[in-house]
């Protein structure tokens, strides 16, 4: 069989197994957030955080509930990883240095999971199961949380209210993330994943010598990496490391997992707002954008010029011989196009457009399918953006859902689109303009700093990229662990992520005090194909424009040339 | 009608009213004139003021981008480059403002020719019985003045006393007097216009200042114009559209610095006003201008741009039957004889009787009679001859008008009069006669039955049907406003059999029988909690609380002041099937804003084809950028110009299509939105490739460049 076919054939089955639990598990989710009643564990849990989860919140205190629960995760995560010396089971590892332990802490709260350590040599097994771990699981159903009040906020009318967020984030933990991760942590425990709490052992290497290896709760922290797509590795190889992702068969059901929870949410979305016909129009848009992306990644890197990349079947450079350049070339999609930013081979040694669709996959605002819960808020934001022009276009002032959109809601969208991009450039070029950030670029040490090329500034725009949207993956290659990245890329991870969610809960807000607008012929349908095909015109020229003249001077030089 | 009287149908264009049959009953935009460009010009220049262009962020950030060029281009005078940036730059606000400028001079030339209409009046105030000479601007609310033929009404007010013919040409262009009588929904006069004969005492209800012509004057000149919601939020659109790219732009720099190919400022400041939304930035606000002036061609006064915006979003029309969806009077439409007589008979008795009726009910028979029948209409001349002729008038009480002739006895009448009548006669009316009868009325027709007495006996001869008749279109029209999602009801007094049948032949979606003030207000506030825009017509002083409910409500000229003042338009024709055109030109506006923001942002991509690659295409290590170069553009100074040239032209280019409005055929949502994107917006990523090609071939043949 030849690799393109088998890339192709992961891709179907792939396909398949979304299509498969795709309603089922769209339907649990409708069905856990709105349902009336608190298990007995979660019962416990509101006792303990002195909760009301029955009582309606309005967007302010949901947002509150959100910044005050997130930042106490920030603070946690810090000072564990500043105590690090004296907890048990440090592996021996001493404290984080403080701008790296506000990088992680930013980082895995923000639900980025970007690293500018290597786990295996810095993090002992309680940093990593009480702090990491944890916050794989809040961050995500944060996420999630948010896109439910926004739902709601479309689905609801005439009261402000959006819900409870302490009863969102419980039950986004215990029904849904909780139970899909011990499945998937037996699976991956059954093909090869390690899961203990061993030490570090020396180990032989076939070319002599040896190296130091440690073990760890590396299935169970692999699971909740990828299906809360928050994508910060056990290990510094991350989904490339044998102990992580041993098989190909782990690799498939990997990005399984990376893609479930996002893609059902648009079922979970139609649900709720009772039209599912609306979850399937955005479902295809996010589909679209994601099988076209996957495409042209397997494209690009398949049909790579140069004699030696055809030789060994494409441009294996950095993908793993286990998953060869399909399945690399579907997970560096399905990485990119959410928040999660595991990898199993490395972008940076991507061909020139593979490393720029990678990117370009982040700019989009992870949206298709995006993360957990924040590329549907993602996507609806954008939507509304979509709306609101083609809307005019049918000659009616615009309406979403049954909700006008107005200057307010206008406002709140357009806010929410602006950040992300001000936070990639704004960064991206006080690092170029400052004159030591750019050191940090591969092979510029002692150099004129014009060495590294489009290369090296794929590489600071990459970081950026990865921070602002919470993707978290790196373009390898720029040592990103100094001070001038851990603080700068630390405050877009949080910024990324947190501003947007004032605008998105700001607007479910608006949108939840509306009287809907009964539908008419004249009604602009937004469960149609050309609807769907609408919103992924205006994502990706909006996108495009934004980051073109970036994009020209980093990935599209180095592959045009 | 001279124009001097006529201000509102002589815009510029001479626009013309359009009924619901002229023109095959569409929007069309008014008419564009080269001409007017060059007449803004000065206003243009006048617009560069920074204090009215910061109203406009988009072409703010070029003007602001313009001055820095123009600081720049003196720096370093021998730059042709700089100075031809500069100079384009420039022309690009400039044509900004002069597309509103055209838009706001529609305005001003019929605004002129109100302030003409508008001259100073001298009052005749009633101070008790005597009467005083006051200056009409003294004039307070509850004055009561005199005004006698010849006089010139000083303000807006009610007639209290009197009844008098009036000229209202000045307001309406309308030359033909109208008659205006104390009391009742014709009691409404309105200041500037003449009184032509007798004499009326007007009780005046609007201060000076703030009159009819006043807010004419000001709606019509833009003074009054202020943002409508949905210009807000496309404008904060815009202005997010206007940060990214300035963002984009900034950052570019110190990329560039890094990749060893800084840029000078004018080419940075080049590439941010083409990326910025300039084509929709600068003619938004002429599009909301010439919307308001469309409809103002069509002799509709909008108070308020929101108004129009909320006319595109209606999805409830509600109709008055009489005068909207019918001809506004019953007619004539068959006669049937009861057995035993002919029709001839029955058509012969028929037009007897209502020879002296000049009702248009009664018209209408003696029409009808001669057309079926060939009868002609006798005169009483002809008449003559008889021995007695005694005509008997129509009148509440009896419910039947006729003639006695030489010994017969004619009636018509309805149904309950007219079988009483032979009762008392002693005659018999067949069960035939009665089937008829109500067949007619369940048909929603009206029956009129003609009975006769002569030396036979008495005796019924037949049923009139009269019919209410539908105006020719409607049903099409509904059929039309169906597809477009727009839910048409019927209001009419009469009972609910006849309000359905004329519902059905209409074809209009529901009707509200029977229907009193309160039943409108009540129907529209039922609209109104689904969530639905509804917009009415009506003219009585009882139609004040709906218009002033409904999100749309237009007022007829012809009805009282407090319907003037509740509605949010007035439609100066008084004719109420203009809703229907209100509505479509309402959905023309916000298309052609959505038309061409499309176009504006599609416009981008082409732009950055043509500029990156002449920024970048021949820097060392980056010449793979010049793969980009797809237009294969001359040079790298002729690239950035011919994109700075294709944005300022493209701003004039699409005046006329700002001022007339995208074409609007009414259709369904979705084939609306295929046929627009595929128009402006796949048009408006391919147009600016072609454009700026061709504006780069002429550049290059100018010696010394490219």
């Amino acid at each position: 069989m030849s690799p393109e076919l088998a890339g192709v054939l992961q891709l179907a089955a792939l396909i398949g197994a979304l299509a498969l639990v795709y309603r089922p598990l769209g339907d649990y989710m409708a069905a856990v957030y709105s349902s009336e009643k608190h298990l007995r564990p979660e019962k416990w849990i509101y006792r303990c955080i002195g909760a009301n989860p029955s009582t309606q919140m309005r967007w302010p205190a949901y947002l509150r509930g959100v910044l005050a629960f997130s930042l106490m995760g920030v603070l946690f995560l810090y000072l564990l990883q500043r105590v690090q010396g004296s907890l048990p089971l440090s592996l021996g590892f001493t404290p984080i240095s403080p701008h790296q332990a506000f990088n992680t802490a930013a980082s895995f709260v923000a639900n980025t999971n970007w690293q500018s350590y290597s786990g295996e040599q810095s993090m002992g097994h309680v940093v990593q199961t009480a702090g990491l771990a944890v916050q794989n699981f809040v961050s995500a159903a944060v996420g999630m949380a948010v896109a439910i009040a926004l739902v709601r906020g479309f689905a609801r009318s005439r009261t402000g209210e959006l819900g409870n967020f302490w009863a969102d984030l419980v039950r986004g933990t215990v029904r849904i993330l909780l139970p899909l991760s011990v499945v998937g942590a037996l699976v991956l425990v059954a093909c090869g994943a390690i899961q203990n709490f061993a030490g570090i052992h020396e180990v032989g290497q076939l070319t002599g010598g040896s190296r130091q290896m440690n073990g760890g709760a590396v299935a169970s922290q692999e699971v909740i990496k990828e299906l809360g797509t928050n994508g910060g590795g056990f290990f510094n190889a991350n989904s490339a490391h044998p102990f992580e992702n041993p098989s190909g068969f782990t690799n498939l059901f990997e990005i399984f997992l990376i893609l479930v929870i996002p893609f059902a949410l648009t079922r979970t979305f139609g649900k709720l707002v009772g039209n599912i016909r609306q979850g399937y129009a955005i479902l295809a848009a996010m589909g679209l954008i994601w099988l076209g992306f996957t495409a042209l990644m397997m494209w690009t890197e398949f049909h790579h010029g140069g004699a030696a990349l055809q030789e060994a079947g494409g441009a294996m450079e950095g993908k793993e011989q286990r998953f060869g350049v399909g399945a690399s070339a579907i997970f560096a999609t399905s990485t990119t196009l959410t928040s999660t930013g595991a990898v199993d081979s490395f972008h940076s040694s991507f061909t020139g457009f593979g490393g720029g669709l990678t990117m370009l996959g982040m700019m989009l605002g992870e949206i298709a399918p995006g993360g957990v819960g924040s590329g549907l808020y993602g996507m609806l934001s954008m939507a509304i953006i979509a709306v609101f022009i083609a809307g005019l276009m049918v000659g009616r002032t615009p309406e979403y859902l049954g909700k006008k959109i107005g200057s307010r809601e206008i406002k709140l969208a357009a806010c929410y689109i602006l950040i992300t991009p001000t936070l990639v450039l704004g960064f991206t070029a006080l690092s170029m303009a400052l004159s030591t950030p750019p050191d940090s670029m591969l092979n510029t040490a002692g150099n004129s700093v014009n060495h590294s090329g489009a290369h090296g500034f794929s590489e600071v725009l990459y970081a950026f990229t990865s921070g602002a949207n919470n993707n978290g993956s790196a373009f390898a290659g720029l040592n990103a662990n100094t001070q001038w990245y851990n603080t700068t890329i630390g405050l877009a991870m949080l910024l990324g992520r947190f501003l947007p969610m004032v605008f998105v809960l700001a607007l479910a807000g608006s949108l939840a005090e509306q009287k809907p607008v009964p539908e008419t012929a004249g009604t602009l349908r937004t469960e149609k194909p050309l609807f769907a095909g609408l919103l992924v015109g205006a994502i990706l020229i909006i996108t495009g424009l934004t980051y073109f003249p970036a994009l020209a001077l980093g990935p599209m030089a180095e592959g045009l040339s | 009608m001279s124009t001097a009287t006529t201000p509102v149908r002589t815009a510029p264009e001479g626009g013309h009213p359009h009924g619901p049959e002229g023109s095959g009953g569409r929007v069309s935009g008014g008419l564009f004139d080269p001409r007017q460009l060059v007449k803004s010009l000065p206003d243009a220049f006048r617009k560069l003021d920074p204090r009215i262009m910061a109203k406009s962020p988009v072409m703010f950030v070029v003007e602001i981008g313009s001055v820095l060029t123009t600081v720049l281009a003196f720096l370093d005078p021998g730059d042709w480059f700089g100075w031809a940036i500069t100079v384009w730059l420039w022309l690009t606000v400039v044509f900004a403002n002069l597309a509103e400028a055209v838009a706001e001079g529609r305005g001003k030339a019929q605004a002129d020719t109100l302030r003409k209409a508008k001259t100073d009046t001298v009052a005749r105030r009633l101070t008790g019985s005597a009467e005083e000479q006051v200056p009409g601007t003294e004039l307070r609310i509850g004055d009561l003045v005199v005004c006698e033929a010849g006089d010139i009404i000083p303000g807006d007010g009610d007639v209290v006393e009197g009844v008098a013919s009036v000229d209202e040409s000045a307001i309406t262009g309308e030359s033909a007097p109208v008659i205006r009588e104390s009391g009742g929904d014709r009691s409404a006069v309105t200041g500037g216009t003449k009184v032509l004969s007798d004499r009326i005492v007007v009780k005046i209800t609007t201060k000076p200042g703030e009159t009819f012509i006043d807010r004419m004057i000001n709606l019509v000149e833009g003074a009054a114009r202020q943002k409508t919601p949905n210009e807000i939020a496309l404008n904060i659109l815009l202005a997010s559209l206007t940060i990214v790219f300035l963002l984009a732009v900034v950052t570019l720099q110190p990329f560039a610095i890094y990749a060893g190919a800084e840029q000078t400022m004018i080419v940075l400041t080049a590439l941010l006003v083409c990326l910025i939304p300039t084509t929709i930035g600068a003619l938004l606000s002429a599009i909301g201008i010439a919307g308001m002036d469309r409809l103002v061609q069509r002799n509709v006064l909008a108070m308020s741009g929101r108004a129009v915006e909320a006319a595109g979003d209606v999805s409830t029309l509600l109709l008055d039957k009489t005068g909207t969806i019918t001809l506004g009077n019953r007619q004539a439409a068959e006669f049937v004889p009861v057995t035993g007589a002919s029709e001839a008979e029955l058509a012969d008795a028929a037009q007897l009787s209502s020879l002296a009726d000049e009702t248009p009910e009664g018209r209408s028979i003696v029409v009808l009679a001669k057309e079926r029948y060939g009868l002609r209409a006798r005169d009483e001349g002809e008449l003559g001859h008889a021995a007695s002729l005694t005509f008997v008038p129509f009148t509440a009480q009896t419910r039947m008008s006729g003639v006695d002739v030489d010994g017969t006895t004619v009636r018509k009448g309805a149904a309950g009069a007219i079988v009483a009548w032979v009762g008392q006669r002693g005659g018999e009316v067949s069960s035939d006669a009665r089937e008829t009868v109500d067949a007619i009325s369940a048909a929603g027709g009206t029956p009129l039955l003609v009975a006769i007495e002569d030396a036979d006996g008495p005796r019924v001869l037949g049923v009139i049907h009269l019919k209410d008749v539908v105006k020719e279109g409607m049903r099409e029209r509904f059929d039309e406003l169906r597809r477009m999602g727009i839910k048409t009801v019927m209001i009419t007094g009469d009972n609910p059999l006849t309000a359905k049948a004329i519902a059905d032949e209409a074809g209009v979606d529901d009707f509200l029988a029977e229907a009193t003030p309160e039943d409108k207000m009540a129907l529209i506030k039922r609209e109104q909690a689904g969530g639905k825009l509804v917009a009415m017509t009506g003219d009585g002083t009882n139609d004040a609380p709906a218009l002033a409910q409904a999100d749309v409500g237009v007022a007829m000229n012809t009805g009282t002041s407090a319907a003037k003042e509740a509605g949010n338009m007035v439609d100066l024709d008084s004719n109420p099937t203009k809703l229907i055109e209100i509505v479509e030109i309402g959905k023309q506006l916000l298309i052609t804003r959505g038309a061409l923001t499309t176009f504006s942002i599609a416009n981008d991509v082409a732009k950055y084809f043509a500029i990156i690659p002449a920024m970048f295409g021949a820097v060392a290590g980056y010449e793979g950028l010049d793969t980009l170069n797809i237009m294969r553009l001359s040079s790298t100074e002729s690239a950035i110009l011919s994109a700075v040239i294709f944005n300022a032209l493209i701003i004039v280019a699409l005046v006329p299509l700002a001022l007339k409005g995208v074409r609007y055929r009414p259709m369904s949502a979705d084939r609306m939105l295929r046929r627009n994107l595929g128009l402006y917006g796949l048009g408006g990523l391919i147009a600016p490739f072609i454009g700026i090609k061709l504006i780069d071939l002429l550049i290059s043949l100018i010696p010394g460049i490219g």
